[in-house]
């Protein structure tokens, strides 16, 4: 029996700047805020969910329930949605990225994105169920969000991962200039 | 005191994520419930909508650039459009200016009318403009954010409408943004009155785009398709006389005590990039404390009289 799941990873991630992950939350909050509309709202990846999971997963000491919470205070006032919704959401998002960060960190990408999508399920259903208990009607296109987050987790993931190696790279080369 | 998991603490990371887990879901749970219940959290709200403020001005950024770069290259064909439009507009500016004429006309005598039977005179509002600064974020609600807030001084409660009738309310405002509910947001009311006949109502959204229904009209009550319904005034939040929805569909099914009437609102409740936002609407006399539980209905007829 063969073990792809460690030949898929290689190399040994270095470590990533603060402010590479504070920057990569301000983009995804941009992007969520961007003027979508009608069905295109449906269909749009709840980008804030995918990066915060991503760091839960490969940064848990440092990105944890705690700062995943706060942010989700953020992502409620830029929604105009009640306080603490996004927030309860994120929750158990950053709760199921720091448990099975272990067991993840062994998949490769593609496996990854099977086990993620029932996180971010998990996440959205939380959601709508508040929604669903304070107005009282449910809105299940909604749910589409949740497809396409997973689907936008490997290419975003892949993204997060070279560019935050590549600031890595940079700063040491800058350190080793300055002797 | 060592615990039975597998893995032994070396380092001291603070409470587990259980633990972590439980806090903030618990801490979540209750800003909810503080946030629906009472309206303590506002203030914190407009204090971190500071911190999002500039993401939210970039975010609109995209979308004018596009605009603006659209407005560079005009066509023929646009031209053309144009020039219809144009023709279009000043043909409807001169009737709407001899409508205008009459409209003073009867204002004054309206006036004086009133002056002969003591009624209080109707105020008139001023107007703000505003634009949107982007729609519906929130899949489950209908809402739209317009660029005024409290520097325009803008208040809670204004109604916001636009060229044709009613778009909204204004429900929450921060410092440079307010958040309008639209008409057609699930179970906003609207008092209207028909304006064929003054058949007084209850307008509500129904939480779909370009629906709007009348609830508990009974079956004999004289309403058609094709009417039109305007404010009534009567709460002292929308001014009178300005038109809501036009009604498409009467259902009367007799096993029901009410009509099924569906509306459509008039207004581009989801087209226009420009609103209005009413202000200086007239006080009304407070409405009189409801100690005597269940009088209700009672004092309501009270206040409707008052009016």
């Amino acid at each position: 029996m063969s073990y792809p799941s460690i030949q898929a990873k290689p190399e040994i991630l270095g470590p990533v700047s603060n402010s590479f992950i504070a920057l990569s939350v301000l983009v995804a909050l941009f992007m969520n805020g961007l003027p979508w509309g009608g069905i295109w709202l449906m269909l749009r990846p709840d980008f804030v969910a995918v990066v915060m999971l991503y760091w839960c997963l490969h940064k848990p000491v440092r990105i944890g329930i705690g700062l995943t919470w706060a942010v989700g205070i953020l992502a409620d006032v830029a929604d105009a949605s009640l306080f603490g919704q996004h927030a309860l959401a994120y929750t158990l998002l950053a709760f199921g990225g720091v448990v099975l960060h272990r067991r993840l960190q062994m998949f490769d990408l593609r496996q990854q994105t099977v086990q993620v999508f029932w996180i971010f399920a998990v996440t959205y259903a939380v959601y709508a169920l508040v929604n669903w208990q304070i107005n009282g009607y449910m809105v299940w296109l909604y749910f589409l969000g949740c497809l396409t987050s997973t689907l936008v987790w490997m290419p975003l993931s892949i993204m997060l991962q070279t560019m935050g190696q590549k600031r890595v790279d940079h700063e040491r080369r800058h350190r080793e200039r300055r002797p | 005191m060592i615990d039975n998991t597998q893995s032994f603490r070396f380092f001291n990371r603070g409470p587990s994520s259980v633990a972590r887990l439980v806090f903030f879901a618990v801490l979540s749970l209750l800003l909810m419930f503080v946030d629906t219940r009472y309206r303590y959290l506002e203030s914190t709200r407009s204090a971190l909508s500071v911190l999002i403020s500039p993401i939210q001005m970039l975010e609109i950024l995209p979308g004018s650039l596009w605009q603006q770069a659209g407005d560079l290259y005009i066509t023929q064909g646009m031209q053309q459009a144009l020039i219809k439009q144009n023709d279009e507009l000043s043909r409807q500016h001169q009737s709407d200016a001899a409508q205008l004429l009459q409209l003073q006309a009867i204002q004054l005598e309206n006036q004086q009318l009133r002056n002969l039977a003591e009624l209080p005179i109707r105020n008139e509002f001023t107007t703000q403009l505003a634009e949107i600064v982007y729609a519906e974020r929130d899949v489950f609600k209908r809402k739209i954010l317009i660029n005024k807030g409290t520097d325009a001084d803008v208040k809670l409660g204004q109604v916001v409408m636009d060229d044709i009738g009613i778009v909204g309310q204004i429900t929450r405002v921060y410092p440079w943004l307010s958040e309008v509910t639209l008409v057609t947001e699930k179970d906003h009311a609207v008092p209207v009155q028909v304006l064929r006949n003054a058949v007084r109502t209850i307008l509500f959204g129904s939480g779909d785009i370009s629906q709007l229904s009348l609830r508990y009209m009974p079956a004999s009550a004289d309403i058609q398709a094709d009417d039109i319904l305007v404010t009534s005034g009567i709460d002292g939040i929308y001014p009178p006389g300005i038109p809501v929805a036009k009604v498409v569909k009467v259902e009367r099914d007799p096993a029901y005590p009410f009509a099924n009437v569906t509306c459509i609102p008039v207004a581009g409740v989801d087209k226009h990039r420009h609103m209005l936002i009413l202000s200086s609407m007239p006080k009304l006399p407070e409405r009189p404390d409801e100690k005597a539980e269940g009088k209700e209905t009672g004092n309501r007829v009270k206040v409707r009289r008052n009016n």
